[in-house]
């Protein structure tokens, strides 16, 4: 018993060792800064002082028109990306299940290609392709006799561009997960399926989704949390503009951090940013999450 | 059992819900239509990075570079910091891979095998923290790298980036399937927790390392967003933060921008298809981006 309980301690000196660059990592470069936040935030910090003003900086946030519009184009953003990008993704995965390996090997890796190229990379290349004078998106789409677009620099489309170019370069990973949840499947549930006469779209619906649906939560959850933080293509192609139209939450604190040096105005910002992605991740896991059985 | 025959229309001839050749058809056009829309866009900034400066501002533009020429690239290496730039990224990619396998892979084998005093508590902190936005931390972080003087310096750029509790996870699972029979027949061998680590456990998990070093090394390669922030020095950019650079300082020369980042995208996409397997495998990762 006291040796049990000796090779016990022994084994938990080791963890703690063994845990704590990480941990010390951790608590420098996380924890602390989350703490100095929630600090900053009831503050008005001056370059010589600080003074605790309460929620003066949450009325501000709340207040601020700029902010609304930021989380409206974010949500917008969102909301369309994340659709949109998991729809293609699905489709592809669910068109190269029934393709031989040869096939999904090419394709599963001509559309990884863009993932692990930098968004800055590819922020570069579309603002280029989106060129108002010499983009070859406005040579393109003048082979159908239509005029040039400003697509980055007009009010009523740059918001658009910036999502088009997210779901035509996106899906890559979320492609290569779901197909490996479809080949997952148990092929004895098709054959049941198809014994009892169901037609495709049916099994789709009654099998595959159903199967799928815990691959489909992770990603609908992930890919909402990371879209609503989209930063490097607005500051590369429209530093939030024109007009405010593509100006998001993460390059709204942005701003107000490094180009104004509004520090406690900007960790309310990110405090309600912060609350958002929570509260977002929370409902889409209490409305997906339900009835998964795998 | 027949012998496997070739499926003319490339299908799966052992998968229950085959399509029609008709259906194989249309699947291969959604497919090549599909894919050429994402690709086209990386061969458009190949095809303008060799394209000369007088040529990329005409109308209708080239497709085929009429006149390909590596001048664009010269210019590019010819930049002043352009070399400094490549060599920033690589010390922060390579040095902050490295020290995440290490110290992952430490925590993970803590995590999963070594149970302490509030080891499950620590494990459900670090799942926690991958809940919130590195975005919603930025302002605070710096100010944290400030106050202990380290903005514009190696430190003050990689320490940051080593903080990953998504290694930690992975790691953990990875070393939690490893049998604890094993590692306790390695202890009634007398062998010390720091030998076993090095051993039995590391040898064991190899496959889950390299992936995982594969995955640090492109994310890091291709961060933006904490460089941009915490170098203030022309000679401490990275590559990513020097791309924007180079557009601001040359706004007109679309094939300079172009080269440079097909310099920049250029390690990646060799270590993509050197490491092609690891990547389409489907391990949940989630996002490869930060």
């Amino acid at each position: 018993m006291t040796r049990g309980g000796a090779a016990r301690r022994h084994v938990a000196a080791w963890g703690a060792t063994f845990v704590a660059p990480q941990a010390v990592l951790f608590a420098v470069f996380f924890l602390l800064p989350v703490v100095i936040a929630f600090v900053l935030a009831f503050m008005d910090v001056r370059p010589t002082r600080m003074t605790f003003i309460g929620l003066a900086n949450f009325k501000r946030v709340l207040a601020d028109p700029l902010f609304g519009k930021a989380l409206t184009n974010t949500a917008i953003f969102t909301a369309v990306v994340v659709v949109f990008w998991l729809g293609k993704a699905l489709l592809i995965a669910y068109l190269l299940d029934p393709m031989n390996r040869a096939l999904q090997t090419f394709f599963k890796s001509a559309f990884y290609l863009p993932a692990v190229t930098s968004s800055i990379i590819i922020s570069l290349v579309w603002a280029w392709i989106y060129h108002p004078t010499f983009g070859l998106l406005n040579a393109f789409i003048g082979l159908f006799g239509l005029k040039p677009v400003a697509w980055l620099g007009n009010v009523d489309t740059a918001l658009a561009s910036l999502m088009a170019m997210q779901i035509v370069m996106g899906g890559g990973s979320s492609i290569v997960l779901l197909s490996a949840a479809l080949a997952r499947i148990p092929r004895d549930l098709y054959e049941v399926a198809l014994i009892d006469g169901a037609k495709r779209p049916v099994i789709f619906t009654k099998v595959v989704l159903p199967l799928i649906r815990p691959t489909l939560l992770y990603l609908v959850v992930t890919g909402t949390v990371n879209t609503f933080q989209v930063f490097e293509s607005v500051y590369v192609m429209t530093q939030g503009g024109p007009q405010f139209s593509t100006t998001t939450v993460v390059y709204r604190i942005y701003q107000e951090a490094f180009q104004r040096f509004n520090l406690g105005l900007a960790s309310a910002q990110a405090i309600v940013l912060f609350l958002l992605t929570f509260v977002l991740a929370a409902v889409q896991f209490r409305f997906l999450g339900q009835n998964v059985e795998y | 059992m027949t012998a496997r025959r070739f499926d003319p229309f490339l299908r799966d001839p052992d998968h229950p819900v085959r399509p029609g050749p008709v259906g194989a058809v249309v699947i291969l056009v959604v497919l090549v239509v599909l894919s050429l829309a994402a690709i086209a866009p990386l061969y458009w900034m190949f095809a303008t990075s060799l394209t000369p400066s007088a040529l990329t501002v005409k109308f209708p533009p080239e497709l085929v570079p009429s006149a390909p020429t590596l001048r664009n690239y010269q210019e590019v290496l010819g930049q002043p910091n352009f070399m400094r730039w490549v060599l920033n990224s690589l010390i922060q990619s390579v040095s902050v891979t490295l020290v995440t396998i290490a110290t992952a892979s430490m925590a993970g084998y803590a995590l999963a095998k070594l149970p302490f005093r509030g080891s499950r508590a620590l494990f459900w902190l670090f799942m926690l923290s991958m809940m919130l936005p590195f975005e919603a931390i930025l302002v605070p972080l710096f100010l944290v790298v400030t106050r202990l003087g380290l903005v514009d310096s190696y430190l003050g750029l990689i320490l940051p980036l080593l903080v990953s509790p998504f290694s930690i996870f992975l790691m953990k699972q990875f070393i939690g399937t490893l049998p604890t029979e094993l590692l306790d027949a390695a202890r009634v061998d007398g062998a010390g927790e720091a030998r076993i680590f090095w051993e039995v456990v590391l040898p064991l998990v190899r496959p889950g390392l390299a992936f995982l070093g594969i995955i640090t090394f492109v994310a890091q390669w291709n961060s933006f967003v904490w460089p941009l922030v915490v170098t203030r020095s022309s000679g401490m950019r990275t590559l990513q933060v020097g791309l924007v650079l180079i557009r601001e300082q040359e706004p007109l020369f679309y094939g300079l921008h172009m080269a440079a980042a097909v310099l920049a995208a250029l390690p990646v996409i060799v270590v993509f298809f050197a490491f092609q397997r690891y990547f389409l495998r489907g391990v949940t990762v989630g996002a490869l981006k930060g």
